[in-house]
């Protein structure tokens, strides 16, 4: 089994499901940082909208793919966080640190295309910025 | 109109024995839908799942050879509590008090699992010897 990553114009597009298994999501991080290097897309909307429960095992994780992501000059944007899963990860004292994230898949893609503009020409006037 | 079912209370008490993630996802489930049964709010349930998903994971990564969950519930006065244990023949937690804190971790992880498991239920024992292993009781109230 994998996961799909679907590829929309210069973005990549992927989901996390329920009940994934661990060895999984590290599969789903290494072909991500594969396939941002083959495409040359500016980033990538890693959408958790169904996953239930982040633990620190997946907070590490989903961490660890925007740090590196980053590293390479890209962009991960997490979209679709349950409330239940904010109140349990701020409950227990974790955050996603210098994670972005948006709350639909839509408005992912727009923050993802805001920061290129921010990076990249400076007469970017990138009115999608703050929308979330 | 829908009517709002509940789930048929799961059997209890349940032992999973946890080597793997697929029986972490196993506990977790079954912890979950004992919660739901017995009416907790869904706040609760999260948290509920979440710590045992903490729980199950040092099993995996510290035990070696893996553990045990129990699931178990009772009823106290008007309250529902929901006891999940952790056990282990590992090797043991040497400084306990290390292990509680946020950002700490032996086994390349975030460090948090079991400060966070605290924080999310309402009572936490932990106690542990090296070389026999480590037992975790938690309770969460409705």
């Amino acid at each position: 089994m994998r996961i799909p990553i679907l590829r929309l114009g210069n973005v990549l597009l992927t989901s996390i499901q329920a009940d994934i298994p661990d060895d999984l999501v590290q599969d789903l991080q290494s072909s991500l940082l594969g396939q941002l290097e083959r495409t040359g897309a500016i980033g990538v909307v890693l959408d958790i909208t169904s996953l239930d429960v982040i633990d620190s095992y997946m907070a590490r994780v989903l961490s660890e793919t925007a740090a590196m992501a980053r590293l390479m000059g890209s962009e991960v944007v997490i979209t679709g966080m349950n409330p239940m899963v904010a109140v349990t990860l701020i409950e227990m004292g974790r955050s996603l640190e210098q994670i972005t994230t948006a709350l639909t898949l839509e408005q992912g893609v727009e923050k993802l295309k805001a920061r290129l503009n921010e990076t990249g020409s400076s007469s970017a006037g990138d009115g999608a910025h703050d929308r979330s | 109109m829908t009517v709002l079912r509940t789930p048929p209370l799961p059997a209890v008490p349940v032992a999973v024995r946890v080597q793997d993630d697929y029986d972490v996802a196993l506990a977790r489930r079954l912890a979950a839908g004992l919660a739901q049964a017995l009416g907790f709010s869904r706040t609760k349930i999260y948290r509920l799942a979440t710590a045992v998903s903490e729980l199950g994971t040092n099993l995996v990564m510290h035990a070696q050879g893996g553990g045990t969950l129990h699931v178990d519930h009772h009823e106290d006065g008007a309250r529902s509590v929901i006891t999940v244990i952790a056990e282990d023949e590992g090797p043991g937690i040497v400084d306990l008090g290390l292990a509680l804190r946020d950002g700490y971790s032996t086994a390349g992880g975030l460090g948090g699992g079991l400060p966070g498991c605290r924080r999310l239920m309402d009572e936490f024992e932990i106690a542990s010897e090296i070389g026999k292993g480590t037992r975790v009781v938690t309770r969460l109230w409705r």
